[in-house]
């Protein structure tokens, strides 16, 4: 499968992108990794960029990385429909202090828009 | 992800603290309290939770098995976070918590399925405010499904007020202190 993984400021956002590497070795998956930029205080594009080679490296998988800055769910969802991709892979559910299940805007667009398979990594 | 959360100005209040005696529209003697932080009450309020109907979950909570609802439990009913519980007898009700989010609490309370309709929750959520405020807590927020407006109505009639509604959950906020007592 052709996998369009987001990966965004949040620490969520990058063990979403491990669990992805890892299925992507074991059932050999094409990944392409689009870095989100949304100027996070959290990390800055440079250290997700890092972040996201040495998750690469982990598991050996090579992958093409671009970016998504303006409207990021919104080009999400453009590059997987344009680009004949199988699957849209983001982290899908921070919590709230209280615990609740919390489903940022750009998780939200793309599941409302993508008419290719969106996968919510837990 | 972190943004200013819009509070409305005024104050609302004052509201009755716990504990608060009453006796429900099905006719049973509900009492009130702040959680005591005993082993007593914390299993009571756990054997409610492995009770509670899937179906009235929000957001993933309560979690639904036995372990992670005691996980759940040891984060909101310790430290910071502010707890009151309706009893009948020696049976949890009902049951809201204020947890801490920086300067603000998020406010969170499920009422049993045997207790809904009975005019619990409405006094829950007073006498949780109420001892919120005694506390010194001046700002709270929830979440709530758009499509419960049975929750959404009781937030009203309480005073909350949208603050966010372009997202799956609508965000509503209340105020509850100004800062004028600091000294308490």
């Amino acid at each position: 499968m052709r996998i369009l993984v987001g990966v965004g400021a949040s620490d969520g956002s990058l063990r979403a992108l491990e669990q992805t590497v890892e299925r992507a070795v074991e059932a050999g998956d094409e990944l392409t990794v689009a870095i989100i930029e949304d100027d996070s205080p959290d990390r800055s594009t440079d250290e997700i960029e890092s972040r996201v080679e040495a998750a690469l490296d982990s598991g050996t998988v090579d992958a093409e990385v671009r970016h998504v800055d303006d409207e990021p769910g919104s080009e999400l969802v453009t590059i997987a429909e344009s680009e004949g991709f199988d699957r849209i892979v983001l982290s899908g559910g921070t919590t709230s202090p209280m615990g609740k299940i919390k489903i940022g805007s750009i998780a939200e667009f793309v599941l409302l828009n993508s008419h290719v398979s969106v996968t919510l990594i837990r | 992800m972190s943004y200013d959360r819009r509070f409305p100005d005024t104050v609302t209040g004052p509201f009755e603290g716990p504990p608060i005696r009453f006796t429900d529209k099905a006719g049973r003697e509900i009492e009130i309290r702040a959680h005591d932080e005993s082993e007593r009450e914390y299993e009571a309020i756990a054997s409610m939770y492995d009770e509670f109907d899937p179906a009235d979950r929000a957001q993933g909570i309560p979690p639904s098995d036995e372990r992670r609802i005691r996980e759940w439990l040891e984060n909101i009913l310790s430290g910071e976070c502010l707890n009151v519980v309706a009893w009948d007898g020696d049976r949890a009700a009902g049951h809201a918590t204020l947890v801490p989010d920086n300067d603000d609490y998020e406010l969170a309370i499920f009422v049993l399925q045997a207790y809904q309709e009975a005019g619990i929750g409405t006094r829950l959520m007073k006498g949780l405010l109420g001892y919120g405020a005694e506390s010194g807590v001046e700002t709270v927020w929830l979440t709530v499904e758009r499509w419960n407006q049975p929750a959404v109505g009781l937030y009203k009639k309480i005073g909350f007020e949208i603050s966010d509604s372009e997202s799956f959950e609508m965000e509503m906020a209340i105020r509850i202190g100004d800062g004028a007592d600091e000294s308490g």
